[in-house]
């Protein structure tokens, strides 16, 4: 069992839900990425999600559209994230999960990266642009390795398509909110509990939704529903205005309510 | 290559092609494929695109024996494949109608596209105004500024326009755009992609409408000399007329073809759009490809004077067919096609769209080469108009520099 399945395991006994923040590494400079790992491990984070720079992130919204660039500015690259990973997991110790476009992964070459990650520590990958028809070339090496990849399913996945999904996985599923891209939003189109149950009842393993939510009362709502929440540009956003306050008052919700 | 069936059922070319999108999108390009699917079994779909591309584009388009050219150029005999006297100016109105015909089959009423030059965008404005559809276009901000008069045309014709100024505010970042829009708007919106590029079934389908450019080709060459032509040239950007012109020859092995793509300021700058000749396999709006990159595996700016070569990807098929060796690729930089630009127009009477002038720059040297009984047809892929302003304004600098003793 990795450490993806043992937090969510240490969760469901616990009765509690998961917090999964998002930063994009490099953004600030790659020398402070440890330190805002071990914030965010603080803050009460049960995974942390690691952004990987790219060119053109047709997934994401301005918010992290420009972390990125300011990113790349600074000159972050793949290899330079991994080196960094490899330092905290020494000091890290809940789940770390790269998100990345699949072009650095390619770059890079999948054998190499695999190897690099493993030895890393990372526990898991989500790839926006791998969808599981094209996932064989690089999921094979992955499962030896023991490298979760994390699926997402959408509003816009039939429910046959996202049982076919979610059987996939041991990790946890990730369910995004919205047609859409990433980015903060005030609300959610109405139906969206009907979705969340639908697919919390097809999953096999622990459902996350994450997209668009970047307030308390959002999380609460969307957490009757599911096992937990991903938080992106609204952390990407905290960090950048350095309001370390706000953001630890976000992530100690599941603080206040379950302990 | 006595066969030829790629792609497969996942829509790889060898090891191009595929579907890399986000899984949002991914319900939506099934069902398009399906939908496709359907429809070239449908004897009324090819009736009413066929009627269409007769009465309303003005297909087919005459293959031209340019004379003058080709004792110009001294060797075979050049023909052009007059694509630019298309309803719009160029081949693209082909791909533009086939498409917009399968969305309306699939109930979506609102298109939304990408444009380089402008021309796809005009193209795909003037269908949706043809067939009443919704149209959003989006355009990169450095590319509204060269090729202002396509953006007034597409508005007259009633589609909006929205300029896109992330990242090189060209071609690449006006399809992340549109990306972005499908993802948000994709249950009542079909993406009219306007190359051989993006998901599977994309690169096939847009081949298959261009292809008509190819198949009256062959038809009208082998009625008007009884043989096949000696090589087929195109110019490069995402590769649709190419691919178009390409297709019905790929298993005549006699029949040599040649991309151009764009060298811009010359192939060992770092100011050129020669994804096939500099670039290496990598992934970028929904398909694997040749791509311009470094080495970390982000993408790099490319570079042509011309707006519609200004990619730094090439679509899947092409990447697969240089590996094969099938067909062979070249670049011609922006002063050869400024060169060809005006010595089409004194030569033939025909002012060329920059893309197409590459083609013509290559054609020309390949022609030199070959021996006067050899035939050559170039595919004139548009014609020049949108570009006059912008090569008016090339010259005269050139001009100023030449009298300030400047090399550039």
């Amino acid at each position: 069992m990795n450490r993806l399945e043992q937090s969510f395991e240490l969760l469901n006994e616990n009765d509690g839900k998961a917090f999964v923040p998002y930063l994009m590494a490099g953004d600030g400079g790659l020398e402070c990425l440890v330190d805002r790992l071990l914030l965010l491990e603080k803050f009460g984070a049960t995974a942390i999600e690691v952004g990987v720079p790219f060119s053109d992130p047709v997934a994401d919204g301005p918010i992290i559209q420009n972390a990125g660039i300011r990113a790349l500015k600074s000159r972050t690259t793949l290899k330079g994230i991994i080196t960094e990973l490899a330092k905290a997991r020494e000091l890290v110790t809940i789940p770390i999960i790269l998100m990345t476009y699949l072009n650095p992964i390619y770059a890079y070459g999948i054998g190499a990266f695999v190897q690099d990650i493993q030895n890393a520590g990372v526990d898991g990958c989500i790839i926006p642009d791998l969808p599981i028809e094209e996932e064989d070339m690089l999921v094979p090496q992955l499962a030896e390795a023991q490298i979760e990849l994390i699926r997402l399913v959408t509003p816009a996945t039939p429910l046959e398509r996202i049982k076919q999904i979610a059987g996939r996985g041991k990790g946890f599923l990730y369910m995004v909110t919205v047609k859409g891209i990433t980015g903060t939003r005030n609300l959610f189109q109405h139906d969206l509990n009907q979705f969340l149950r639908a697919v919390k009842e097809l999953s096999p393993i622990p459902v996350l939704a994450g997209f668009g939510i970047s307030s308390q009362e959002q999380i609460n709502e969307l957490t009757k529903y599911c096992d937990g929440v991903v938080v992106g540009s609204r952390i990407v956003e905290l960090f950048e205005k350095n309001n370390l306050s706000e953001m630890e008052i976000l992530m100690s919700i599941f603080n206040k309510n379950h302990k | 290559m006595k066969t030829y069936t790629l792609p497969n059922e996942k829509g790889h070319f060898g090891m191009f092609g595929g579907r890399f999108v986000p899984e949002t999108l991914m319900k939506a390009i099934l069902e398009l494929e399906q939908e496709y699917e359907n429809a070239k079994k449908d004897f009324n779909f090819h009736t009413e695109k066929d009627r269409l591309l007769k009465e309303y584009v003005g297909r087919e388009t005459p293959l031209y024996l340019a004379e003058n050219l080709s004792k110009y150029a001294g060797g075979a005999n050049i023909y052009l494949k007059r694509e630019d006297l298309n309803h719009t100016g160029a081949h693209k109105i082909n791909n533009a109608i086939g498409q917009a015909l399968l969305a309306v089959r699939m109930g979506k009423r609102k298109i939304v596209a990408e444009t380089g030059a402008g021309q796809h965008g005009v193209a795909t404005a003037t269908v949706c105004a043809l067939l009443n559809l919704d149209c959003i276009i989006f355009m990169g901000e450095e590319d509204i500024k060269r090729q202002a008069l396509n953006v007034f045309r597409m508005e007259l014709l009633g589609a909006t326009v929205v300029s896109v100024s992330s990242g090189s505010a060209t071609l690449k970042d006006a399809v992340n755009e549109a990306l972005r829009y499908w993802v948000a708007n994709v249950d009542d919106t079909h993406y009219l992609l306007g190359s051989v590029m993006g998901p599977h079934p994309f690169p096939t389908m847009v081949r298959d409408f261009q292809s008509v450019i190819g198949k009256e080709t062959k038809e009208e060459f082998i009625l008007r000399n009884g043989c096949l032509p000696d090589a087929i040239v195109a110019c490069i950007g995402g590769g649709s007329n190419a691919m178009g012109i390409f297709y019905p020859f790929i298993k005549d092995k006699s029949v040599s073809l040649y991309g151009v793509e764009a060298a811009g300021q010359g192939i060992d700058t770092n100011f050129h759009a020669a994804s096939l000749t500099k670039g290496k396999p990598g992934v970028l709006h929904g398909s694997l490809m040749y791509l311009l990159q470094n080495d970390d595996g982000q993408i790099q700016e490319a570079h042509s004077i011309s707006a519609g070569l200004d990619y730094p990807g090439v679509g899947p098929e092409h990447s697969y067919l240089k590996d094969s060796s099938r067909a062979k690729y070249y670049a011609i930089t922006d002063d050869e096609a400024l060169e060809s630009f005006q010595l089409l127009s004194r030569l033939e009477g025909i002012i060329p769209a920059l893309e197409s002038a590459h083609a013509i720059a290559f054609a020309v040297k390949l022609a030199s080469e070959m021996e006067e009984t050899q035939n050559i047809v170039v595919c004139l892929s548009g014609r020049g108009d949108k570009d006059v302003d912008a090569v008016k304004t090339r010259m005269e600098k050139g001009k100023e520099n030449e009298s300030f003793g400047t090399i550039l």
